[in-house]
């Protein structure tokens, strides 16, 4: 089974995001593999693993994206693929989406695609469903669990309420949480491979495509309001009057 | 010159880091006081090519270069002495004399086996009640050629691994005669019978990792079970610790580095006379020479490292750069603690601990006077 996985870099969870003139900055922070992109990378090897085939990754983004992508690699994918292209600016979900479903025939014989479930940057989440829709694919969202079978993909779904389980024919999207494993530590192997791979970027022109006109524009940026906060210690004769103390503080406070 | 690690090495060195800070550092203090091996943490560094640092990929290892072999325990040290004790021995000296003398017999049985984490480790028996140092004149234990077994009687002490390895690989003296012509290396599995493993040492530190003496008695393993050729173990051992002094101070720089960062974290936080320690510039001089100290050890594992990847003689560069940087992290962890005060002196901060961990860095695997031995034997015959 040839699988696909689509990969965004993005900056660390540590990084210090702050809106300036309408632009997001993260100053030195390193720029890592969206870390719910792990676990789409850890599913689409366990596919790779219980059925045969090949795991490519599929980044759009800027050249320094290729980090991202060997990370990929070292985690044991196949091979990758970076959509690059200095006409490219701003690109919102639906302008992703639409890049994406151009490379993916492109890379043809494709049977699944498998997404993180939303990006740590925009989180909106949207572009997986997008790309579905491009492709004309069924989508198999939030998906803890993934079979295939004859044909046929069968996932569980898992949400705040419960558990569904759904499936469709191949080819399909897939998007994938937390409960389908802990992704895999890169192995040397991996990372040996990975330093020596040279990354296929490809172009606006190599996908046939035209620069995508966001639909979505951000009006404004703002960092959010500062908070004061103040600290209180709380003291007491004993660890259960301190204890007494807060629960009251707490509850005054109408945070529980 | 060019002082970068390449792309590989980089890729690596981060790989082993956020594993070491996820894996093996939140239970380093647990598994001090508890003295209980990390076997979560080794189970998991199989797949990622940490326990076949040392073995080829045809044997189901990593094979990596020197220098990736230093980063890696390097960053084992830096999350806990006791775990990257037991796996620094059993990469370079559990695994490191199959890799480079064993018949492929043994290497095709044995090194799978150990390197994918499903198995349990190497370990390596050189050390005897009479015999550290000194191993040529003291090793007793003997074996002898009986139809087509060896039989092994003697025993060894401080043996690094032993409760937890499929094997311990054991120095005995194979030629009655003596002289540097005399010992053998023989693996000996740990399920054989008269084979006995005493209880872990109580030791100063690294008390996660196992260290036993071994007993044998009358112990039979077949003629193939010998390591090389015979006799020439004194050499095969001498090669195996070259390697093992590389990584001993890439160990050390680690331990280190988890002191002084931990100082640098205190120095901030604690204020007296109104500012913070970190201020004081009695604190900002010890915290200053453990950053150079420890940037200078780094640079002479790195290059012993170099040296052994190149095929060049490194005997010399390997036991200098484990002679400064053990007696470095010695200094560096004790100063770790000054900084901390009161503090540092209890086992609520990792800073005491890993000065414990640190001593025993300038005994094991050839001690600081050994070291300075080595070395002074080279450059007075050079010079
Ligand atoms: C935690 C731990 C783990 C260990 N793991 C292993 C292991 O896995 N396998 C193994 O085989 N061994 C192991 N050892 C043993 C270790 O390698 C020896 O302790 C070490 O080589 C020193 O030998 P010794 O203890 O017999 O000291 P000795 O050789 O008796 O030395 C005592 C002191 O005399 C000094 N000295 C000796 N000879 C001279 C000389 N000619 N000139 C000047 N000074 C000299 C030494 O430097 C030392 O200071 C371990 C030890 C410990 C504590």
């Amino acid at each position: 089974m040839k699988i696909i996985v689509c990969i965004k870099q993005v900056p660390d969870s540590e990084a210090k995001v702050v809106a300036a003139d309408g632009k997001a900055s993260w100053g030195d922070a390193p720029l890592v593999i969206n870390p719910f992109d792990e676990y789409a990378v850890e599913g689409a090897l366990q596919q790779k693993e219980a059925q045969g085939g090949e795991v490519i990754a599929l980044c759009l983004g800027p050249e320094t994206a290729k980090e991202a992508l060997k990370h990929a690699l070292a985690m044991g994918s196949d091979s990758a693929i970076l959509v690059s292209d200095p006409a490219l600016g701003a690109v919102d979900s639906q302008g992703a989406a639409k890049l994406l479903a151009a490379a993916i025939p492109k890379i043809g014989g494709v049977e699944m695609v498998v997404f993180g479930r939303q990006t740590l940057d925009d989180g909106t989440g949207l572009t997986i469903a997008q790309t579905a829709r491009v492709l004309g694919w069924p989508l198999l969202s939030f998906a803890g669990a993934i079979k295939v079978d004859g044909g046929k993909a069968t996932v569980e779904r898992v949400f705040e309420e419960g558990k569904q389980t759904i499936s469709a024919s191949l080819p399909a999207v897939v998007s994938v949480v937390q409960s389908i494993g802990e992704p895999r530590y890169p192995s040397f192997m991996g990372i040996r491979k990975a330093s020596k791979a040279v990354i296929p970027q490809w172009s606006l022109a190599d996908l046939g495509v035209t620069a995508p006109t966001p639909v979505v524009t951000r009006a404004a940026l703002d960092n959010p309001p500062s908070r004061d906060v103040t600290c209180e210690i709380i003291t007491g004769e004993t660890p259960a009057q301190i204890a007494e103390a807060l629960a009251e503080k707490i509850l005054a406070e109408k945070v529980l | 010159m060019y002082f970068e690690l390449n792309e590989e090495q980089r890729m690596w060195q981060k790989t082993v880091h956020d594993f070491v800070a996820a894996e093996v550092k939140p239970k380093a203090r647990d598994i001090d006081e508890t003295a209980t091996f990390n076997w979560d943490a080794t189970r998991k560094m199989g797949p990622i090519g940490l326990l076949g640092l040392s073995i080829p990929e045809e044997y189901g290892g990593a094979g990596v270069d020197a220098i990736s072999a230093a980063i890696a325990i390097e960053e084992l040290g830096w999350g806990c002495g006791s775990t990257a004790l037991a796996i620094a021995a059993h990469n370079g000296l559990g695994t490191a004399p199959i890799s480079l003398y064993a018949s492929e017999e043994l290497k095709k049985r044995w090194l799978p086996l150990v390197a994918s984490g499903r198995g349990k480790l190497g370990s390596l028996a050189l050390t005897e009640p009479g015999a550290g140092s000194d191993l040529q004149g003291g090793v007793r234990t003997r074996a002898e050629k009986v139809g087509n077994e060896w039989i092994i009687n003697g025993s060894k002490m401080w043996c690094t691994n032993a409760s937890i390895a499929e094997y311990i690989i054991t120095l005995v003296r194979t030629n009655p005669a003596g002289g540097s012509r005399s010992l053998s290396m023989i693996l000996v599995p740990t399920n054989t019978p008269g084979l006995r493993i005493a209880p872990a040492e109580k030791k100063m530190g690294l008390k996660g990792s196992p260290t036993h003496e071994v007993t044998y008695e009358d112990v039979r393993v077949p003629l193939d079970n010998l390591i090389g050729e015979a006799n020439r173990g004194l050499h095969q051992t001498l090669a195996t610790l070259d390697g093992g002094r590389i990584s001993i101070g890439a160990l050390s720089v680690g331990l280190a580095q988890a002191a002084y960062e931990a100082a640098i974290e205190y120095s901030k936080q604690r204020h007296t006379f109104g500012k913070p320690l970190a201020e004081h510039q009695a604190i900002q001089f010890m915290l200053a020479d453990a950053a150079t100290e420890i940037e200078a050890a780094r640079l002479l594992i790195y290059r012993a490292a170099w040296l052994k990847q190149e095929g060049r003689p490194y005997s010399k560069e390997a036991a200098m750069g484990k002679l400064y940087a053990t007696e470095m992290a010695e200094r560096v962890s004790r100063n770790a603690i000054q900084i901390h005060g009161g503090y540092g002196y209890s086992r609520e901060y990792p800073v005491e601990r890993i000065y414990r961990d640190a001593r025993l860095m300038t005994i094991g695997e050839g001690t600081s006077e050994m070291q300075r031995m080595v070395i002074a034997r080279q450059v007075l015959l050079n010079d």
